[in-house]
């Protein structure tokens, strides 16, 4: 009976350190959840931050399902807003990786001129061996983003006219 | 024990899943750092610019003004041009940051930490005109690779920081130096480590100019993170290549610094006319120096409609790379009268300068305003489009807008 008695009183004493233990543990685990969260403890500074914040956007890329990721719309390429067209996958898989598809759709060269930005591209900025996408890419160029003619002065065009009120 | 054990199991998956949720989040990330992931949408809110700025490129960043946005005499961060090589530095930390001196003709290899920088050498605070070389490419015939800037890719911000010279006092020159060179904490869009995006730089003569500065404050605050935070080298007057941004270390050279896109045919033009199209070997490209001369007509906006009994009060900027422009005029005929502008004086050296005019209209009817500036030297802009080169620099062709008058 005694050993019994004992036995349980020695059970009551572990579990009770056990639960104290156990609460140091919740209380030390939440200290360091909290410590994650807010490093510099600002939450118990009363001076308000200052600090600018950059809004956390997720990318468009991102908010795009995998069957939307190369959507057309109006017959341009939604996420580089290049023009649909044979040769459109090859230009985006190849030229869009290290810049923008922005700076390919402003520049607009002939085949001989195009060729050569490629050679520099490989280079100097590493680009791949294009194989027989070569020729594909820059078909796609010349024909969707010909050379306009712009002479020695070009005259204003796209004048948004407005009454200047002073 | 085993309880204990799972307590313990517990404790730890949650922290686990905390620090998951922390990477997530990036809630301790340092002031002013933007994550690669994030130098994606909308860059008008991230990099503080104005809604009406123009995004010629999103990799690397590439953002530029419109003439009427630049009517302030100061340029203001939101409206100040974005030229980007590579991909803006990741975890930047100006309280660590060093400024190293080194090259051949350095008589030491010293490395100054930025406070260092600041409390050891004078201060001094200068408007510096930035010009991108680029700017105005869009119109060559036949054009030109590269980012298509049209107008605004140049700026007239207030810098503060201290002279490039005298840090190179400092350090201890050799006699044989010939120009310097800065290295900088931006990645190669190829994220290639041993790749510079960009390391350029100037004569002897340019670096020790007062006015180029290693600067840590524009407009007087801390440097905005896309403009070099937290120290740029400035150099006014110059193709704005030559201001680096996120500058870590300057190397003294003996001979024409070398580094990434001060080789080959970057920021540099024919040493002798060539016709537009000309093919024009690397070893007859030289380096772009000064700046041309140049203006803009930041007010009014174009498209202007006004009544035939107003007058059009315009105004603007004008610069002239290391030269002061001396005059200003602007023409309602194409060119076949000039009037005079009023002009202000500079507010030190390498700062663009301001004008204005009131225009009277003979009649109703369409117009264009054209401005064309004269330095100090008698050198004018063209009307039409200056000698074509392979890479499209040095456009100072006149700016013009449009003007109905009914």
């Amino acid at each position: 009976m005694d050993n019994s008695e004992n036995v349980r009183k020695a059970i009551k004493q572990v579990s009770r350190l056990m639960a104290v233990i156990f609460m140091a543990f919740v209380i030390i685990a939440g200290m360091l959840v909290y410590l994650m969260v807010d490093p510099t403890l600002s939450a118990f500074k009363s001076a308000p931050s200052t600090e600018e914040y950059v809004s956390v956007q997720e990318s468009s890329e991102e908010q795009l399902s995998e069957e939307d990721f190369d959507k057309i719309e109006n017959g341009i390429h939604v996420r580089t807003g290049l023009l649909e067209a044979e040769g459109l996958m090859e230009v985006v898989n190849n030229c869009t990786n290290c810049h923008s598809a922005k700076l390919v759709t402003q520049n607009r060269m002939n085949k001989e001129r195009w060729i050569a930005t490629i050679r520099w591209m490989q280079e100097t900025q590493n680009l791949w061996d294009l194989g027989n996408n070569e020729e594909i890419i820059v078909n796609y160029l010349v024909t969707n983003y010909p050379v306009k003619k712009k002479g020695r002065r070009e005259i204003l065009s796209n004048i948004e006219w407005y009454e200047l009120q002073e | 024990m085993k309880r204990r054990n799972f307590v313990k199991n517990t404790v730890l998956g949650t922290m686990a899943t905390v620090i998951g949720t922390e990477i997530v989040f990036g809630t301790s990330m340092p002031k002013g750092y933007i994550p690669l992931a994030l130098q994606d949408p909308d860059p008008f809110k991230m990099f503080n610019k104005d809604k009406e700025m123009v995004v010629l490129n999103d990799k690397p960043w590439n953002i530029e003004a419109q003439a009427h946005l630049l009517d302030d005499k100061v340029t203001p961060n939101k409206y100040m041009f974005i030229r980007n090589n590579g991909l803006i530095p990741e975890n930047i930390d100006a309280n660590n940051w060093t400024l190293t001196i080194d090259g051949e003709s350095a008589k030491q290899q010293k490395t100054f930490t930025l406070s260092e920088l600041k409390s050891k050498f004078k201060h001094y605070t200068y408007q510096l005109t930035l010009e991108c070389g680029g700017n105005g490419r869009s119109e060559f015939d036949p054009p030109a690779k590269g980012n298509q800037w049209t107008v605004g890719a140049v700026s007239c911000a207030t810098w503060t920081g201290i002279r490039l010279r005298d840090v190179l006092a400092e350090v201890g020159i050799k006699s044989d130096a010939v120009y310097i060179g800065y290295h900088a904490a931006d990645v190669h869009l190829s994220r290639n480590p041993d790749k510079e995006p960009i390391s350029r730089g100037a004569p002897m003569a340019k670096a020790m100019q007062e006015e180029t500065l290693l600067a840590f404050k524009m407009n007087g605050k801390d440097i905005p993170m896309l403009h070099g935070y937290p120290l740029r080298l400035v150099a006014g007057g110059w193709p704005a290549s030559v201001s680096g941004k996120w500058v870590n270390r300057i190397s003294v050279r003996n001979k024409v610094h070398d580094g990434a896109k001060m080789t080959g045919t970057a920021y540099r033009v024919p040493c002798t006319p060539v016709a537009p199209g000309e093919k024009v070997k690397d070893e007859d490209m030289c380096i772009i120096e000064s700046m041309p001369v140049k203006s803009l007509i930041t007010f009014p906006k174009t498209g202007a409609m006004i009544k035939r009994d107003r007058k059009l009060n315009i105004r603007g900027h004008a610069w002239a790379g290391e030269l002061e422009v001396s005059k200003m005029e602007y023409s309602i005929n194409f060119g076949s009268t000039w009037a005079t502008c009023s002009l202000e004086k500079p507010v030190n050296r390498l700062a663009w300068q301001h004008f204005s005019a009131s225009i009277e209209f003979p009649k109703k009817g369409y117009y264009e305003v054209w401005a064309r500036a004269t330095d100090q030297q008698g050198v004018a802009q063209p009307m039409l489009l200056p000698g074509w080169n392979p890479k499209g620099y040095l456009n100072n062709a006149c700016h013009r807008i449009a003007i109905k008058v009914s």
